[in-house]
């Protein structure tokens, strides 16, 4: 079980990798961070506020970008060009089949934040001349990103398992913005009565929340992210990770493939 | 099925579980959060530069700065915080991305003007917003009554609230009232009947439940303040005829001839105190009552609103 | 043990915008293929035989039924471990080379990889396709995805096979190559279940057939005792365009083709027939019997369903 979910990741990794459009987003976020250097050099002590800020936004952006743009495709794609028939011919269960879709592709954001971030640290090295003891902290930042990632990635796969990849896609995207507005829109249920109230509150749970996975602007004035913050959020993108991944199961489960 | 149902129960029952702990999780994570909102989101705290960063979207954006703004205060006056530095920042950005989004104009007459801990101290500021919304909104009475309302409040200026009831009456459409309001200013500043019709139709008008809440507080307060002038004053006179303090409530209110068991708008009844001081038994119940206060009176925690017990 | 058993599977799409109007694809179907046998599942396109091929991997639902495939459930996931599958028109991920792709089902198919890299081998020479190393499968001709599809079907050393027109897109020589290779796994043991609407074909490898139209059965049995169920026909070929009443009350088939009319008719009516036409002075040029063949028995089945379709309408 665990080694041929291992080995769909491992094939939907090698995927990504040979889909020649990853190394141009890879090479567009390097240009940015690249781009920070310069701006930072227009005013004096703020290159670090600024290099951090922009940095870690390009990281978190793009690879929104590359997840929504994989992510939508992984199923749909492969029902479409009837690849998966004799994968499903084998003894490889639905389930095992979207999970590894989901390593496969979450291990492509990994390997693809870590170059990204080489690219910050290499940005802030040039320009503050050294590292200080609070850069660390970006790492805690990168991590929440990644968390981030995790659950960009199942909800696209979600969305892939039964829907064309421009409705996923765009959905997709939907929710990142609106769940990076998470706080506001708790505060407009708490602001709002009856109906509006409800549903704006139910909204504010269902979506999800990356307002709470944002550290940059506090990691870029290096004040310090709490160990029970860290944990929390580690919970909370693995528990909403599991509601969208279950709900891609359970909806593939019972797909008629055409 | 059987492969197939197992896996159903299975996803099904991981989707259910892990979505109540989101939720759970979620409310917990909320209170862990470093209160820093307010400096991350004025890290742009130019008008314009939001405002163009708005891509276009300046109505939304100033919904979002809007529920922003009352959620910071909100949270902070709750807490008995003394300091409300960013709320006049946040009321500029929102004005500043849609200058009709009128509640906020009233918003800021109620909260910027007053000193902590009932709001952030300053009125120049305050005028400066209504000015403004005045200016792109010369129509609506609402934005002068609020000037008017910053005037009197805050900085007792009963020539310029009057003028600015004046102004505003004068507008298509205006309430009567504000003519009420305009003479009564003038004439009659310091009285507590104009007071109370302020406060009164503050409370009507307003739809905000901060502000509400607010107008009802400083009417609970005008009223505790008539009691305890209309209570002192006939100790005063019973001194005068007797020569002496009454030795308790109920001995004064029959001298008087006044209602049995006088008490304040929470039931709870006046004290008075052996040198004839007459107080309110709970002071910590009505913020923003000058009179009734026991000696060496000092407001402790947080300030408490009638709706919050 | 009976390799496949098909119990009553039937399928109904819902179709139309709201997805009310049911269209049946799978009549109630009923089927048992014995193990180590070469079957063939013939039809006309659309006929339901890649439906019922994909309901026996797994891929569509069933509307109602169940089938057993080598004693178990199909649904169950052990089944996958002992069969293998030929798809129609077969696509396979793009991006690997023939090399990765048969690592990659050896690896789900659970070939352990001490045996992966020699059965790999194998297998690509025994499909014939041999220096497509580093060759990406987008430069595949189609010829050649063929091929490998056949190679990715067996590479685990299935016991039943199941080939959803295996021959198509093949050339001549193509074709030989797979019949020897179906011939070859019959020898092996193995069972082997092909659809195909190339007659020819089933004819000379199938031990049985089952004939499919419309979504129905129309017959099952071993080839030779489906062309012998078939009379034995006559064509006979006469000069004019005049076809005699007495030959048309014999239920002939006749056929006018330029001058001459082309007639079948059966073994037994052959003197009856030529009496007719001597009466009539009509030219016999020629008397051919045909040769019965499963097309034959093809077509009188198809056209037996369509008259009755035409009386129930």
């Amino acid at each position: 079980m665990i080694s041929r979910i291992a080995y769909i990741a491992s094939n939907t990794f090698r995927e990504a990798v040979r889909d020649r459009v990853l190394y141009n987003l890879i090479a567009f976020a390097l240009l940015l961070s690249g781009a920070a250097i310069f701006v930072g050099q227009i005013s004096i002590d703020i290159e670090r506020l600024v290099v951090v800020n922009l940095g870690l936004a390009a990281v978190s952006l793009f690879g929104v970008v590359i997840a929504i743009f994989i992510g939508i495709g992984l199923v749909s794609k492969e029902i479409e060009k009837r690849t998966l028939y004799t994968v499903l011919s084998r003894p490889v269960r639905r389930w095992e089949f979207i999970i590894g879709k989901f390593f496969g592709l979450a291990g492509t954001l990994v390997v693809n934040t870590s170059f990204m971030a080489i690219g910050v640290f290499a940005a802030l090295l040039y320009v503050a001349h050294k590292f200080s003891r609070p850069d660390a902290l970006i790492f805690i930042a990168l991590y929440f990103i990644i968390l981030e990632f995790l659950m960009i990635c199942a909800l696209a796969l979600l969305f892939s398992s039964f829907s064309t990849p421009l409705l996923s896609a765009v959905f997709a995207f939907s929710l990142f913005v609106i769940g990076s507005f998470a706080d506001d829109l708790r505060g407009f249920a708490e602001l709002s009565h009856g109906f509006t109230h409800w549903v704006a509150a139910g909204a504010a749970y269902v979506i999800p929340n990356f307002s709470a996975l944002n550290v940059i602007s506090a990691v870029a004035h290096q004040q310090p992210v709490g160990a029970q913050l860290v944990l929390s959020n580690t919970l909370y993108a693995l528990l909403y990770t599991t509601v969208a991944l279950s709900g891609a199961v359970l909806i593939f489960e019972r797909r008629n493939l055409k | 099925m059987n492969a197939q149902r197992r896996t159903t129960v299975i996803a099904a029952s991981c989707l259910i579980v892990s979505f109540a702990a989101c939720v759970m999780l979620l409310r917990h994570v909320d209170k862990i959060r470093p209160p820093a909102l307010a400096e991350d989101q004025l890290y742009f705290s130019s008008p314009k530069m939001i405002r163009r960063a708005s891509l276009g979207f300046d109505g939304l954006m100033a919904c979002i700065y809007w529920t922003r703004t009352v959620q910071y205060f909100g949270h902070r006056h709750f807490n008995g915080e003394m300091s409300y530095n960013e709320l006049a920042p946040l009321l500029e950005i929102t004005t500043a991305l849609d200058p009709e989004l009128l509640p906020a104009y009233q918003f800021g007459a109620s909260f910027l003007a007053p000193p902590p801990p009932h709001g952030a101290g300053e009125p120049d500021r305050a005028i400066q917003l209504m000015e403004y919304g005045i200016q792109h909104n010369p129509d609506h009475w609402q934005l002068y009554y609020n000037l008017g309302f910053v005037y009197y409040t805050e900085l007792k200026d009963y020539k310029r609230a009057a003028d600015a009831f004046e102004r505003g009456s004068r507008v298509p459409d205006s309430q009567p009232f504000m003519k009420v309001m305009a003479a009564l200013m003038a004439e009659h500043g310091g009285d507590l009947l104009t007071a109370r019709l302020l406060w009164s139709k503050t409370f009507e008008t307003a739809r905000e439940k901060d502000i509400r809440e607010n107008a009802i507080a400083h009417l609970r307060a005008l009223q505790v303040d008539e009691d305890v002038a209309r209570l002192q004053a006939a100790v005063t006179d019973f001194g005068e005829r007797t020569g002496r303090l009454p030795t308790s409530m109920s001995e004064l209110t029959t001298a008087e001839h006044l209602p049995a068991n006088p008490a304040d708008p929470d039931g709870n009844p006046y004290l008075m105190t052996p040198r004839g001081l007459i107080v309110l038994e709970k002071p910590d119940d009505f913020p923003f009552v000058t009179r009734g206060l026991p000696p060496g009176y000092k407001p402790t925690g947080r300030p408490r609103f009638h709706n919050q017990s | 043990m009976a390799a496949i058993e098909i119990l009553d599977i039937e399928k109904t799409y819902l179709v139309g915008f709201w997805r009310k109007r049911p269209k049946r694809a799978l009549q109630p179907l009923r089927l048992t293929v014995e193990e180590g046998e070469v079957f063939g599942f013939l039809g006309p396109n659309g006929a339901g035989k890649t439906t019922t091929l994909k309901i026996l991997m797994g891929l569509v639902f069933p509307t109602a039924g169940t089938a057993r495939i080598l004693g178990r459930e199909w649904t169950d996931p052990a089944v996958k471990a002992q069969i293998g599958f030929l798809p129609e028109q077969p696509y396979f991920y793009d991006y690997l080379t023939g090399h990765e792709l048969l690592d990659y089902f050896g690896q789900l198919s659970g070939v352990p990889a001490s045996e992966r890299k020699r059965r790999i081998e194998e297998v690509l020479s025994l499909v014939g396709l041999t220096d497509i190393k580093g060759l990406q499968l987008r430069k595949f001709s189609k010829g050649m995805l063929q091929r490998i599809g056949i190679a990715q079907a067996i590479l685990h050393n299935p016991k039943l096979v199941f080939l959803d027109e295996p021959m198509s897109g093949l050339d001549p020589l193509g074709r030989h190559e797979v019949r020897d290779l179906i011939a070859q796994l019959k020898e092996e043991g193995k069972t082997v279940f092909f659809s195909t609407h190339i007659l020819s074909d089933a004819e000379a490898l199938c031990d049985r057939v089952a004939i499919i139209h419309k979504g129905e059965l129309r017959g099952v049995g071993a080839v030779d005792d489906l062309t012998s169920s078939v009379a034995g026909k006559i064509e006979m070929i006469w000069q004019g365009t005049q076809i005699p009443a007495s030959i048309k009350a014999l239920g002939a088939e006749c056929h006018v083709s330029g001058d001459n009319v082309r007639a079948v008719i059966a073994d037994h009516q052959q003197d009856a027939a030529i009496d007719a036409l001597r009466r009539e002075r009509i030219r016999l040029i020629s008397i051919t019997p045909l040769r019965t063949s499963l097309e034959t028995y093809f077509v009188e089945k198809l056209q037996h369903s369509q008259t009755t379709a035409g009386k129930r309408a």
